[in-house]
């Protein structure tokens, strides 16, 4: 495995007034989540609404970033700048509930279980876009 | 089975005709022309002309808008014109826009199309992320994906697909089985891109990793070429050349908390819920149910959904599809033949619009690996995104 040694752009994602917040608190080392400030409910990925209470009053709280594998896959083909391949992308269960994609780092391909612990870590690409990956858990291998 | 729900258009519609240029890796012609040139071929099939056709219906993702093709061809003043989104899940669903349309009277004629330079063009499976100048909702939405590197259908399904093999138990193999029987079909089908190329499971096994749990032979071909579909009238239809394939049933299906290609949020990931929805209405609009089916074209962009579409429409339990496939079940022969054409697995990729003109022939009896009996076929549109699917039956 190697770090995404950008040359080429790194994909970047579109930044719209629902998720805006996420991306930021990545810059600040922050793994949010989107709360419904009416009733509590988290979501992920963020919406204008809370589809529970239909409240439009949305803020959110840091995740504890530990969470298990729910899914992943091995991406070999094809091999897109920047990224290294193979490259392991995870599906994690966060502890708080919500699920979201990320890359694994750090565990060899072969050893990737749906179950196993992660926890996330943060890096920057391009020089200013903030990304979150995971690390299996300190512990668990 | 569920009780018969009225839908004005199901039993009152049928397709007329059907049409399709050569598929290839390489057309050499634009998809305008490709589009022109499947449309002349279903009107010839159903012997009508061109200043017939009020009315079209083809897919957010095609490049051919209606009015260059109603012009290239010379249709009549157009007064229905449609599209649905999310890539082949539109597959069934333009059909479903022409029935709803004639059966209302907003339209007599509607031809469906869908052309693509897919393979010499506009190739799908390279990575590229949409980007557009100002964010937009689905910009938002490819940003959870696109920054750590799931930039292409394949992984997309991939995600899902691992989880089916872990919460059921089945194996790559019977991903594999699928990519077998549709490339047995394909080699006996003079049409297809691998005909006289049929493959074992040993070589869908030892298949290159494209995204693991995916090989290379879980994934449809890219191609080149068109498909069209004239719609009209049951009543018109039986004036008509061929005789009518009636659509007994249509509907398209999201689930709650759908997402396009990465419904990954809700529980049992494995499965299709959208599908599902599909089929209980597509039951209850025809009163139809899994055993009434001879043959079926289920949509074969990835070999897992396959399985998880079997699950949906109740061929079998859910889960249940690694065993469903063996034995040749799903093979000329077998109690459920699929893809008989070869799918686009074997045949061509043309985002599902050549499965519906084998649903077709399979009711007329002309089929290339034509099914004995056939009173009714499912065809199914595209998975992973919100979807649809139609029944064809005999008058």
């Amino acid at each position: 495995m190697t770090d995404s040694t950008a040359r080429l752009p790194h994909p970047r994602p579109g930044l719209t007034h629902d998720n805006r917040f996420f991306w930021e608190g990545l810059a600040a080392r922050q793994l949010l989540i989107q709360r419904c400030a009416g009733c509590g409910r988290l979501q992920h990925p963020p919406a204008p609404m809370c589809p529970a209470c239909h409240g439009f009053t949305m803020d959110a709280v840091e995740a504890s970033g530990r969470g298990v594998i729910h899914s992943f896959v091995v991406v070999h083909h094809p091999p897109v700048p920047p990224f290294a391949y193979p490259n392991v992308i995870v599906l994690v269960e966060l502890a708080e509930g919500t699920r979201l994609v990320s890359r694994l780092v750090g565990v060899d391909p072969d050893d990737v279980r749906i179950g196993m612990s992660v926890a996330v870590d943060f890096e920057t690409v391009d020089g200013d876009l903030a990304l979150h990956f995971f690390r299996a858990a300190a512990g668990t291998r | 089975m569920t009780a018969r729900r009225r839908a004005t258009f199901a039993g009152a519609t049928a397709v007329a005709g059907i049409g399709a240029t050569e598929f290839s890796k390489d057309s050499g012609r634009s998809e305008l022309r490709l589009a022109c040139e499947a449309v002349m071929a279903a009107l010839g099939d159903a012997g009508l002309a061109p200043a017939d056709v009020d009315g079209i219906a083809t897919f957010v993702m095609d490049n051919n808008p209606e009015i260059e093709v109603a012009r290239a061809i010379g249709a009549g003043p157009l007064r229905f014109f449609s599209r649905v989104h999310y890539g082949g899940g539109a597959a069934c669903g333009v059909v479903m826009q022409a029935a709803l349309a004639v059966a209302s009277g907003a339209a007599e004629v509607v031809v469906c199309y869908r052309a693509m330079n897919e393979r010499s063009q506009q190739r799908f499976g390279i990575g590229t992320m949409p980007t557009a100048r100002v964010a937009t909702t689905e910009t938002a939405h490819f940003g959870w994906y696109a920054p750590f590197g799931l930039l292409t259908p394949a992984s997309w399904v991939a995600m899902q697909a691992q989880r089916y093999l872990h919460d059921y138990g089945a194996t790559t193999e019977d991903f594999g089985r699928v990519s077998v029987a549709c490339r047995t079909h394909a080699a006996r089908n003079p049409r297809a891109w691998f005909h006289g190329q049929p493959i074992t499971l040993a070589a869908h096994q030892a298949s290159r990793w494209i995204v693991r749990p995916l090989r290379l032979l879980d994934c449809c071909q890219e191609s080149d070429g068109a498909v069209a579909v004239v719609v009209t009238t049951l009543e018109r239809a039986r004036d008509l050349r061929q005789p009518p394939v009636v659509i007994r049933a249509a509907a398209q299906g999201a689930s709650r908390d759908q997402h396009m290609m990465t419904s990954y949020y809700r529980d049992g990931i494995g499965d299709l819920p959208e599908m599902a929805e599909v089929a209980r209405e597509l039951y209850a609009q025809s009163g139809l149910g899994p055993a009434d089916f001879q043959t079926a074209v289920i949509y074969d962009h990835f070999t897992p959904f396959v399985l998880a579409q079997l699950e949906a429409f109740g061929f079998c339990g859910r889960g249940e599809a690694k065993d469903f496939v063996r034995d040749g079940r799903i093979e000329l022969g077998g109690a459920l033949p699929i893809n008989t054409h070869g799918g686009q697995l074997g045949e061509a990729y043309i985002h599902g619009m050549n499965g519906v003109a084998e649903g077709v022939r399979q009711v007329r009896g002309t089929a290339v690996n034509q099914v004995p009996g056939v009173e009714h076929v499912l065809v199914t549109a595209g998975t992973g995104v919100p979807t649809s699917a139609v029944i064809l039956g005999s008058a």
